[in-house]
């Protein structure tokens, strides 16, 4: 187990490891989300409310649940990163940032899609849109910092404080978010019509969320391996892998 | 590493470190003017913006002055640590035998008397021309006071990343504007729950709470967030 965990941080060993990974998780990622889709476009029943609208939420509810937990992971690295130095913690954080902010972009973008039709307006200063929206903000603030690094070790580090800070800082950010929202609008208005769902459209919508989590993490990786790919650019490893295959 | 002279306390190190930054803001005058100048200023645009109406006017004064604050103290925090970081003194302080976060806290509480803390002053004077009701000038203050504490510790943690990078500003609002979001709530939400004769007591405590939350946790992120950027 501990020589596994070890091995990760490698960034050789790394290499070959991911190339295995992403040879599998790939068509497993594609199948799931092909299956997933047709199920919940096709084959599940329209809303009765709805109709076939509420169809989009077999995208938005996985982006937005994983781009969520694509903060964790982000500063999860950042904390590895910072505690024990290691290089593959901050290729990590550096290649889960931009995944995370175009999910949530995804998200927002397909509320707004579905808002129109369903609430009559494109955007609304609803609780959880805006701590998206801030959520969004965040992943581009720690995007731009690297960035703006000339020293992309220092940057991973500067990266890794304030996405930590940021983790602190998200639950306080929903819970006020959360007030503010209730303080402005009566309660009466409730705006997610089902309040159970039912199975025949729960189950696409997991199959969809395990997709996109396969998702993130294959994007991740294939991310992480094109960072490796430009770090050691010179050096003999990966001119070996990469002849080799 | 030898020395022939004792350690000092930590609580002397604070101290001398407060009293050097707020020495060295005491000789720039219009350093501490400025950014009450652009909270005057940007406060008489709303009524130009906006129309002169009274009731609406106090209907938007909280979100205003809140906001209002948030933009200055944004704007001062951009260059807190800036002079040291350019004539070296930061250097020093990060090889001194002494925490940096304990040193930088020391700056930050300099820099919040000499800004955050007057404009929190000053504030109820603001209020009465932008028509706020009387029942929320108190609270105003006592939010803004609580408030400018937590909106100066995390502008200078953006300060500390940012340091370092050529045109930094922008970058720095992009870092700190999300962080921020709770403070404001809660303080345009006490405000406004004063105006409105309700008890705005559970929103300052958590103002309080964020506060002291902060103070405790974002040095030790300001002194890491400082290394990184002598480093880089």
């Amino acid at each position: 187990m501990w020589t596994f965990i070890h091995k990760l941080g490698s960034p050789p060993w790394f290499f070959r490891f991911s190339g295995t990974l992403v040879r599998w998780l790939l068509p497993i990622t594609v199948i799931l989300l092909l299956v997933g889709s047709i199920w919940g476009l096709l084959v599940a029943p329209p809303d009765f409310r709805q109709g076939n609208s509420y169809r989009i939420i077999y995208i938005h509810v996985p982006a937005a649940v994983v781009a969520l937990a694509g903060y964790y992971v982000m500063a999860f690295a950042g904390a590895v990163s910072l505690i024990w130095r290691i290089k593959m913690a901050d290729v990590t954080m550096r290649a889960a940032a931009p995944v995370g902010a175009v999910l949530t972009a995804i998200a927002l973008v397909t509320g707004a899609i579905w808002g129109k039709p369903t609430w009559g307006t494109w955007w609304v200063w609803d609780a959880r849109i805006t701590s998206m929206l801030i959520l969004l903000f965040l992943y581009l603030g720690v995007v731009a910092l690297f960035e703006a690094y000339e020293n992309k070790t220092a940057a991973a580090r500067a990266c890794a404080v304030l996405s930590l800070v940021g983790m602190v800082n998200i639950p306080i950010i929903y819970k006020s978010v959360d007030w503010w929202y209730s303080l402005h609008q009566p309660a009466s208005i409730k705006f997610t019509g089902e309040s159970a769902i039912d199975s025949s459209m729960l189950y696409p919508l997991l199959l969809m969320i395990v997709a996109f989590y396969c998702l993130f993490v294959v994007t991740l990786l294939l991310n992480m391996r094109a960072e490796l790919v430009w770090s050691y650019r010179e050096s003999g490893w990966l001119r070996q892998l990469v002849g080799d295959s | 590493m030898s020395s022939d002279r004792p350690l000092l306390s930590l609580r002397t190190v604070f101290l001398r470190q407060f009293l050097r930054h707020g020495r060295s803001i005491m000789t720039s005058p219009a350093d501490v003017a400025n950014p009450l100048l652009f909270f005057f200023m940007v406060i008489t645009l709303f009524p130009l913006g906006l129309g002169p109406d009274p009731a609406r006017l106090a209907t938007l004064a909280p979100g205003i002055l809140w906001v209002v604050a948030l933009l200055a103290s944004l704007m001062v925090s951009a260059k807190l640590f800036a002079s040291d970081f350019e004539d070296g003194s930061l250097e020093q302080l990060a090889l001194a035998p002494y925490p940096l976060a304990v040193t930088a806290l020391a700056e930050v509480s300099a820099h919040w008397l000499a800004t955050g803390f007057l404009l929190a002053l000053v504030s109820p004077l603001f209020g009465l021309m932008l028509g706020l009701p009387e029942g929320g000038l108190l609270t105003l203050l006592v939010s803004l006071l609580l408030g400018t504490i937590c909106l100066t510790i995390i502008g200078a943690l953006g300060s500390a990343l940012t340091v370092n990078i050529r045109r930094g500003g922008l970058l720095l609002s992009l870092l700190i504007i999300p962080l921020n979001v709770p403070v404001l709530i809660f303080g345009t939400t006490a405000v406004r729950e004063a105006v409105l004769g309700g008890n705005p007591e559970s929103w300052l405590a958590l103002l309080g709470g964020l506060a002291l939350g902060s103070l405790v946790v974002v040095p030790l992120a300001i002194g890491a967030a400082l290394r990184v950027s002598l480093d880089s």
